[in-house]
């Protein structure tokens, strides 16, 4: 009954498949081009290099004026670092709380993490001088944290919402990721209407600081900003990627990939854990920027395919092509103004995600 | 080797299953049979180590199945579970390589590829291995999973195959089919353990037989041991009469309910 001999046909990889991560770099580098040379400087890509290859101390045929320089090392690179970090972090966590919840319309703010990174910075700006008033040490600690004061209480928000959705969804020792969905959106109502409520009592100026941060922007980047980010960001850049296999297994099922040897409770803790450092760092310095987590996983596995190993680091590079051109879209069509670039990436995804709905419907045979 | 003995799980104030105690071998194919709600399929639970026993204790090679580490025990036991929920668009030939991603890090090699290949014609489906499997039939994804299964323990031999109602969905054909390829595992040294509804296949695959009812052991032992029509009738409330199977020799079992409609 067993063969002896195998048949010796392996069904190759589609070509769209293998190309998919070159060409998405290629994206990511146009993207990057783009970014940087766009604005009220514009930056060609002659000048471009001779500016890069100057900063390492090589003299070149490529000539830029001293203003170009200084734009482009004092605003465009860092803005750009930032959207490539904070865009890659978006896509993976996002591609990650997928596989995680074995829903394709999952999102790291499912489970919370931006619903308490929001209140937590609304609350600190509605309620900064009251609590300052009362409490004396908290003026040592706001002026210790400075201009960092926000996406350190962000961040904490995070995590703390984070860490009270997957305690309450503990039953018997294991996490019950069903349940984590439906606790995650009850956490995100609770927060979503106390953050309404501290909105309710805020002054106009407030208001304004609000709605700003709410939106999402890439304006305050600096490279202490990206420095201070890398930290948070590199651990989940550089191991969600290699979870692949593992969530591929978990697609099959929690007990299947038990099964097969996973260590289904480690892995849970790890996607979690991973994707709160990756979407917490972001929200805290760059606002609540949406659908990038949900809309560019999305647009990977229709052209690669559901397989996580290549679903997760095109998400990454796809998803830090995606910010960084949007950022700058969002800088350059109403220059010299800018619009908030969550509006941006809302208005552009809300119909793709429609779109890709459609097609699929249509293609789903019956 | 399962050495299972004096198993007990209790969940609540239910007991689930009561003092049972077999063996399941290499080179031998042990089927479970008995009543809906008899205990069957949480005895295999218990075998894979989705639920540790109350009482009792079941031993993999000696030792307490929890000493082992997943890992190691992956390469050793597959397990073709009743309930599938595939969430993504795999294509079939990647679902079966996820049952030899236990044996490789990286990139699959020349073997696994191989053994994909081999254990997707042994059910049948190598024309298939491009399709997207939730395009499949419910019996062809029966038979994709069990090809991932397959190919989890596929090079070594003396490994263990738990199979849960491993026929539901198929076809007369594909039932017999699926027994077969396990017939074959057991001549190879394979030990296989499957969760049967049809007493008759039971009878005629199985070398051993363990028929439990209401949480516990009622026999254990070869078909024709196992299989009296007093035990039956225990078991499932039908009268039945055996009769010499024409070929095999094994009995064959032919329900005749006193009661005539």
């Amino acid at each position: 009954m067993l063969p002896s001999q195998p048949a010796r046909h392996t069904p190759p990889m589609p070509r769209r498949q293998r190309l998919l991560l070159p060409a998405l770099l290629v994206l990511l580098l146009a993207a990057v081009v783009a970014g940087t040379g766009a604005g009220a400087v514009s930056i060609p890509v002659p000048a471009l290099l001779g500016i890069l290859l100057h900063k390492l101390g090589l003299s070149t045929g490529f000539t830029f004026e001293p203003q170009q320089e200084a734009v482009l090392w004092a605003i465009r690179l860092p803005r750009v670092c930032l959207g490539v970090l904070v865009g890659a972090a978006l896509g993976l966590a996002g591609a990650s709380m997928q596989g995680l919840f074995r829903n394709p319309l999952a999102d790291a703010g499912l489970i919370g993490i931006s619903s308490g990174a929001s209140l937590a910075a609304v609350g600190t700006i509605v309620l900064e001088v009251k609590l300052v008033a009362l409490f004396a040490g908290l003026a040592a600690v706001r002026e210790a944290l400075g201009f960092y004061l926000l996406p350190t209480v962000a961040f904490a928000g995070a995590c703390g919402t984070t860490l009270l959705v997957y305690r309450i969804s503990r039953e018997g020792g294991r996490t019950v990721v069903a349940t984590m969905l439906l606790v995650g959106m009850a956490i995100t109502a609770l927060t979503g209407a106390l953050t309404g409520l501290l909105t309710y009592v805020a002054t106009d100026e407030q208001l304004r600081s609000i709605t700003f941060w709410g939106l999402g922007s890439l304006g305050g980047a600096s490279w202490p900003t990206v420095l201070r980010l890398l930290p948070f960001l590199g651990l989940p850049l550089l191991w969600l990627p290699r979870l692949g296999k593992s969530l591929n297994l978990l697609a099959l099922g929690e007990e299947q990939a038990r099964h097969l040897g996973l260590p289904v409770a480690r892995l849970k803790r790890r996607l979690i854990g991973l994707a709160t450092l990756a979407v917490g760092a972001s929200v805290a310095v760059v606002g609540t920027i949406g659908f990038i987590g949900l809309l560019v996983p999305h647009l990977i596995r229709l052209v690669a395919g559901p397989d996580n190993r290549r679903v997760l680091p095109g998400s990454a590079l796809g998803g830090a092509s995606v910010l960084v051109l949007a950022d700058t879209l969002a800088r350059t069509v109403v220059a010299p103004a800018e619009l908030p670039i969550g509006i941006l990436t809302a208005l552009l995804g809300a119909p793709v995600f429609l779109w890709i709905l459609l097609r699929q419907r249509q293609l789903r045979p019956g | 080797m399962f050495n299972v003995e004096n198993l007990t799980y209790q969940t609540g104030r239910k007991t689930l299953l009561q003092q049972v105690s077999f063996r399941a071998r290499p080179g031998e194919l042990l089927a479970v049979v008995g009543a809906n709600g008899a205990g069957k399929s949480t005895l295999l639970r218990l075998l894979s180590g989705d639920l540790l026993p109350t009482d009792g204790h079941v031993q993999f090679e000696g030792q307490a199945l929890v000493r082992h580490s997943p890992a190691a025990l992956a390469r050793r036991r597959a397990i073709l579970t009743q309930q599938h929920t595939l969430a993504l668009a795999f294509p079939v030939a990647e679902l079966v390589m996820m049952g030899r991603y236990p044996h490789f890090q990286g990139p699959p090699t020349a073997l696994d590829h191989w053994i994909v290949e081999a254990a997707l014609s042994t059910v049948g489906l190598s024309a298939l291995a491009g399709r997207s499997y939730p395009t499949l039939s419910g019996g062809e994804q029966q038979r994709a999973q069990l090809a991932r299964v397959l190919a989890q323990v596929w090079e070594a031999t003396n490994s263990f195959l738990l199979l849960d109602e491993p026929l539901t969905g198929l076809d007369l054909h594909h039932q017999h089919h699926t027994l077969d390829i396990a017939r074959s595992l057991v001549a190879r040294g394979f030990g296989v353990v499957a969760v049967l509804h049809d007493l008759n296949l039971a009878a005629q695959y199985a070398d051993r037989l363990l028929l439990l009812h209401q949480s516990r052991a009622v026999a254990y032992g070869a078909p024709d041991q196992v299989l009296t029509c007093e035990n039956i009738y225990r078991a499932f409330q039908l009268e039945v009469q055996l009769l010499p199977h024409p070929s095999l020799g094994c009995p064959l079992i032919v329900p005749c309910p006193r009661v005539r409609h």
